[in-house]
């Protein structure tokens, strides 16, 4: 579903939906892990409501990300395939 | 360990994509599905159509402030998450009401897609509970003294959404062009409707 003419208005808020494209993995991440029934969305939304109320502010999508390793449980396992994608040869370092 | 591997949100990300995908938790082509639809086929298009419909059809209406969801759903798709409840509070001349999520980012998502940034700043959370007028004057909605304002706290378990005044001017309008002049604002509370 695609609306069209005039009944397609409000994205009238000139604002990017991500900022980034691994805000956007992060999230579509999230939701189909939930749509799989890895998680229940009051589970996932509490995880989000600790890492947004920790000391200091950080952008949105941080700590979305980190509630997202918290409720899977995989910061260290990403820790290590974080520092082996860092250390790719060839300048895909992002 | 690299530190600034570890801290780097785009590098864990793509990290956390491998660990998944190898798993068979996720697959790249799903994750892509889901925000190719949030990024294009949900946003407040859908909500702007729901309250067309509520104000050119008082049975629906009904329905709607009643119990949202299957409501919702005769208009559009109102599935997955974030939708699970939603409620819809009607603005009228002598109450107005405004969401907010005091503690993250609930959002009624398959009604207004993904919230918007000052949704989420610390500064709106926080300030449109103590003093919602001074909010709403800040973001150019001056509402008069004697209308009472209630701010509505989303959670996981609860999303709201505002039903707002149509405007004046509007009775020939049909349902398409009204739905045109609704705003996600307008859905949030935090504007009204103009013709």
């Amino acid at each position: 579903m695609t609306p069209t003419g005039p009944a397609a208005p409000p994205r009238d808020n000139g604002e990017l939906v991500f900022a980034a494209p691994w805000e956007s993995r992060a999230f579509g991440m999230a939701v189909a892990l939930h749509e799989s029934g890895a998680f229940t969305w009051p589970v996932f939304a509490q995880a989000l409501v600790a890492r947004i109320g920790a000391p200091g502010e950080r952008p949105y999508y941080v700590d979305w990300l980190g509630a997202l390793e918290d409720v899977l449980g995989l910061a260290g396992e990403i820790d290590a395939r974080a520092a082996t994608l860092a250390h790719r040869p060839g300048g895909h370092d992002h | 360990m690299n530190e600034s591997a570890s801290t780097d949100p785009a590098l864990r990300t793509e990290a956390l994509e491998q660990l998944l995908t190898e798993r068979g938790l996720v697959s790249p082509e799903v994750v892509d599905g889901f925000v190719a639809k949030y990024e294009r086929d949900v946003g407040p298009m859908i909500g702007a159509r729901v309250v067309a419909r509520a104000w050119t059809d008082p049975a629906y209406k009904a329905r709607l402030l009643a119990d949202a969801v299957p409501a919702i759903q005769e208009v559009a798709w109102g599935g997955g998450a974030n939708g699970e409840h939603i409620v819809v509070v009607e603005n009228t001349a002598a109450e107005h009401h405004v969401v907010v999520c005091t503690l993250c980012s609930c959002y009624p998502w398959p009604v207004l897609g993904l919230p918007p940034s000052w949704y989420k700043e610390p500064a709106y959370r926080a300030r449109v509970v103590r003093e919602p007028r001074a909010v709403l004057r800040e973001m150019g909605m001056e509402l008069p003294p004697e209308v009472r304002v209630t701010v509505h706290d989303s959670s996981a378990e609860v999303r709201w959404l505002v039903l707002p005044r149509r405007p004046e001017g509007t009775a020939d309008h049909t349902e398409e062009q009204l739905a045109a002049l609704v705003t996600r604002d307008a859905m949030v509370g935090v504007a009204t409707v103009t013709a």
